[in-house]
């Protein structure tokens, strides 16, 4: 009733919307979820080719596992829409940002340099190449074939996955239980450090640092304290010598090793001593 | 059907595409995870377009090969990280002949 209305409106329709109107009245294919999902899913997967950095490109993934979900959704697929938010976007991407934390924001290679001379230009050739031969594969394939009279999908969506699974496909279901506890198991070997040297003991690390005190004279007591409120808000700015020299014990040695040690302000000079920097400074001033 | 294919195929085409081209690891990766979304989107067209279910179950177990693979591999880009402090791929070059 409703799509005769809508379909009888347009006064005079351009073949465009002639072949719209009736593609969507002969379908019943929800168009316009696809054409709201369809260009941010196709512009954040694009974003992944072209992010700088991991964690944009994490992002961008997640977007585009949130509309595929909209779409599965709109496509009858009611249970692949809540499995698809909650493993892949909540799970795995959840992981990858884990890991992105974990391996350093800072770390990946540059998206600059090119060790082999020629081989993104190529690899992006051969990249579309292969796409192209898809659509031509694909296209023929869905030209020739399809003759299957479309039935509704049932209402019942998860009703209908639960016989299909644990009837006809209950072995594919065993089999993915079997790769999980086996991923698992993967997982945990792989990731594993084990502890080749026995922990120190509290008394054991107390005598080492003052026998190292009396040997080479090094501060048994607490590390000096970054320069936090002396001129940043976070904990990578070294702490100062009086001679304005920045002193690296000062801050976390992770950050030492990665590089990501805020370089000394350039505030220092021969006619701009560092001792004689206002004292205003020191009371919680945040420079950037 | 035929757009939800297209989409599909697009998709693919940009994971196959980033796979080649970025030297990220954990970038390379989510182009992985991009070509199995591809992959679920065309079974789920299919499994509309035939009116069975069978092609949902199919990307479900896609789904969950998946979860399976993302752990593993993201394991051993922890455990490469830890050996040699960096992910780029071309880095990782130990057993070429």
């Amino acid at each position: 009733m409703r799509s005769g209305a809508r379909a009888s409106k347009p006064p005079v329709p351009s073949r465009l919307g002639r072949w719209a109107t009736s593609h969507l009245r002969e379908r019943g294919c929800p168009v316009t979820a696809f054409g709201v999902v369809a260009p941010i899913v196709v512009i954040a997967a694009l974003g992944l080719l072209f992010a700088r950095k991991a964690v944009h490109a994490a992002l961008a993934l997640a977007v585009v596992m949130i509309g595929l979900a909209v779409l599965y959704a709109a496509n009858g697929a009611p249970f692949l829409f809540a499995v698809q938010i909650i493993v892949y976007t909540g799970a795995i991407m959840m992981l990858f940002l884990f890991v992105v934390m974990l391996v350093g924001v800072e770390s990946g290679p540059d998206a600059v340099s090119e060790p082999i001379p020629g081989q993104r230009v190529a690899a992006a050739f051969v990249g579309l190449a292969f796409g192209a031969m898809l659509v031509i594969g694909v296209a023929q394939v869905v030209s020739n074939g399809f003759s299957v009279p479309k039935a509704a999908v049932e209402d019942d969506n998860v009703e209908g996955l639960a016989a299909l699974m644990f009837g006809p496909y209950v072995l594919a279901f065993q089999f993915t239980a079997a790769l999980l506890v086996t991923a698992v198991l993967g997982a945990m070997v792989l990731a594993h450090q084990e502890r080749l040297t026995p922990q120190e003991t509290q008394a054991e690390a107390a005598a080492r640092r003052l026998r190292e005190f009396a040997e080479d004279g090094r501060h048994p007591g607490n590390a000096p304290t970054p320069g936090v409120y002396a001129r940043h808000n976070a904990v990578d700015a070294p702490a100062l010598l009086p001679d304005g020299t920045p002193l690296e014990s000062s801050v976390p040695g992770s950050l030492v090793r990665r590089g990501q040690v805020v370089p000394p302000p350039v505030t220092r000079g021969p006619g701009n001593s560092p001792a004689k920097r206002p004292a205003g400074d020191k009371e919680g001033e945040h420079r950037e | 059907m035929s757009e939800l294919l297209g989409l599909s195929m697009i998709l693919f085409t940009i994971g196959a595409v980033g796979v080649l081209v970025r030297r990220n690891a954990l970038i390379v990766f989510m182009c992985v995870e991009l070509m199995l979304n591809a992959t679920n989107l065309a079974f789920v067209a299919f499994a509309r377009e035939h009116g069975t279910l069978d092609g949902q179950l199919a990307a479900f177990i896609v789904m969950v090969v998946a979860a399976a693979e993302v752990v593993v591999g993201l394991a051993i880009i922890i455990a490469i990280h830890r050996s040699r402090g960096s992910i780029s791929v071309d880095d990782v070059r130990q057993v070429r002949g």
